[in-house]
């Protein structure tokens, strides 16, 4: 029986890694296509990549809508959190239902619908657009990941600070958000992965100037190269290496 | 709080509003007609090709879902409660390490590994267990193969999170009142564990059913999806009324899906 568990860990792991492992391994490979057998090594497609300015540009897109779209949706999301936990307002239940909708809707739909509102509109599409679906999406995220942190720790902390004379504003940034600083990190870099690899829409809601993902669908067009090899080996180490690391200083710390 | 509800008004619920009127609108040409009419919705009746889409998204969504969390399962039983405690966290990371490729890219590896030349046919070929290579690449298999890849780690993920949540002391009565360990588990553990499978499964269905990726890059064009019907209605004939029923069906299928678990999902929760 023990020898069946290992024997099925052992095969699960080769089924996960699978993928992954050719992936990186053929990306290195010296030939243009990326398949058995090897032959190499060479950095070659990497330099190929590094040197790319349509994939680098793509590249900067993508941090861009990423990081922006994110501290939107969670300032959003924290202000929305901060509201319907402190202050008692009709038909919170029905707003919290609506700020959460979103949630439970294909990123197809959401991006399709506000492709249709732009076109309607005669706007363009752009980066502009693709971060405004991005937000659409990571919004509920941050407003649940906040919202179910706020407890009575944090309300009584606020209620000393007013007592002690400090009005809304600083009590909002020295007690609440220092507070609920885990909370509000952790939904920040949870939005800015989904944003970061989110397809498709930035793919219905950009023309010219086009997120990451984008810009590999088209490399794709061109069927199996290794230097689509390289590009997705390079996302995955570097977004494997930002993993670890806040795994090892954000969240690594607060288990100690 | 007013912001975030303006946002979500503004770009969610507005455009959705506008989606489902124009779903009842109609191309005549290449020009869009508002009117009041269920055109759209009876072609999902009439063209083969949509009810056929209906179907094939439905077979992969509830085959991809039914394997996920059979393989899933084990997996999360056999870090919870065999892999050393000091080994767990650092095996469960692992477990799920290559869930941070892009997603396109991870589409795109199973293509290296099934294509005709690729890593399994290669390696089968030399073996001498194939004579001929498999046709893998360009089909259901391939799709669902991407699919169950993908959600595997996701509902390890959560089927983990929930069995080290059990006490051991479950399992212990179970044992002690006389339960073989296979009633123990088919009796406590399972009906314990069972909420957190049902969200998994949830989860699962509703971000496998709206995917465009991984059966446009893995499954070839012999079938498709609703979801890949969809952009294609946009893309070759802007055909923007249909594109919007067909969204509209999709977030009824997630609906049923939703009615159907709704006994174990508790979202009202959150």
């Amino acid at each position: 029986m023990r020898m069946i568990q290992w024997f099925y860990l052992a095969v699960a792991f080769t089924f996960i890694y699978l993928p992954v492992a050719s992936l990186v391994l053929f990306s290195l490979k010296d030939g243009n296509l990326p398949l058995p057998p090897f032959e190499g090594p060479t950095l070659r497609w990497y330099q190929d990549v590094l040197s790319d300015s349509q994939l680098m540009a793509a590249l900067g897109h993508s941090l861009l809508v990423a990081v922006s779209s994110s501290l939107v949706a969670c300032t959003l999301g924290f202000l929305a959190a901060y509201g319907l936990a402190r202050h008692v307002l009709p038909g919170s239940v029905f707003m919290r239902g609506l700020l959460i909708a979103p949630m439970t809707v294909s990123y197809l739909i959401v991006g399709l619908g506000l492709l249709i509102v732009f076109n309607q509109l005669g706007i363009g599409v752009s980066l502009w657009a693709a971060g405004i679906g991005h937000v659409v999406i990571n919004l509920p995220l941050c407003f649940a990941i906040i919202y179910a942190s706020m407890g009575a720790q944090q309300q009584n902390a606020e209620h000393a600070a007013r007592d002690l004379g400090a009005n809304e504003g600083r009590v909002i940034t020295l007690v609440t958000i220092p507070m609920l600083a885990p909370a509000i990190l952790a939904a920040f870099f949870l939005a800015m992965t989904l944003s970061w690899d989110e397809f498709v829409i930035a793919f219905l809601l950009t023309r010219f100037e086009v997120t990451l993902p984008v810009e590999i669908w088209s490399l794709l067009r061109s069927g199996l190269s290794s230097k689509t090899n390289a590009i997705g080996s390079l996302v995955f180490l570097g977004s494997v290496t930002v993993v670890l690391l806040l795994e090892i200083f954000l969240f690594g710390r607060r288990r100690a | 709080m007013a912001p975030a509800v303006l946002w979500t008004l503004a770009f969610f619920v507005a455009p959705f509003t506008i989606m489902a009127a124009m779903s009842l609108a109609s191309l005549e040409g290449r020009e869009l007609v508002w009117a009041i009419s269920f055109d759209n919705y009876h072609k999902l009746f009439t063209q083969p090709f949509l009810t056929k889409a209906i179907w094939v998204s439905l077979q992969i969504t509830l085959t991809v879902t039914v394997i996920s969390v059979l393989l899933a399962y084990p997996l999360a039983w056999i870090i919870a409660f065999r892999v050393p405690k000091r080994w767990q966290r650092l095996v469960l990371l692992l477990s799920i390490l290559p869930f941070w490729t892009s997603y396109v890219v991870r589409s795109y590896s199973w293509l290296l590994v099934m294509s005709r030349e690729g890593v399994i046919n290669n390696s089968m070929l030399s073996l001498g267990l194939i004579s001929e290579p498999l046709q893998m690449a360009s089909s259901r298999l391939a799709t669902v193969t991407g699919f169950v890849h993908f959600f595997v780690m996701l509902l390890t993920l959560t089927i983990f999170a929930n069995l080290v949540q059990l006490s051991p002391n479950y399992r212990r009565a179970a044992v002690d009142l006389g339960a073989s360990s296979w009633q123990a588990f088919r009796h406590v553990i399972l009906p314990l564990t069972m909420p957190g499978i049902m969200v998994g499964a949830f989860l699962t269905f509703v971000l496998c059913i709206g995917d465009y990726i991984t059966p446009q890059i893995l499954g070839g064009n012999n079938e498709l999806t609703v979801p890949q019907v969809i952009m294609m209605q946009l893309g070759r004939r802007g055909d923007f009324p249909l594109a919007s029923a067909m969204s509209l069906v999709l977030m009824g299928l997630v609906t049923l899906a939703y009615i159907a678990t709704a006994r174990w999902l508790r979202l009202d929760r959150i």
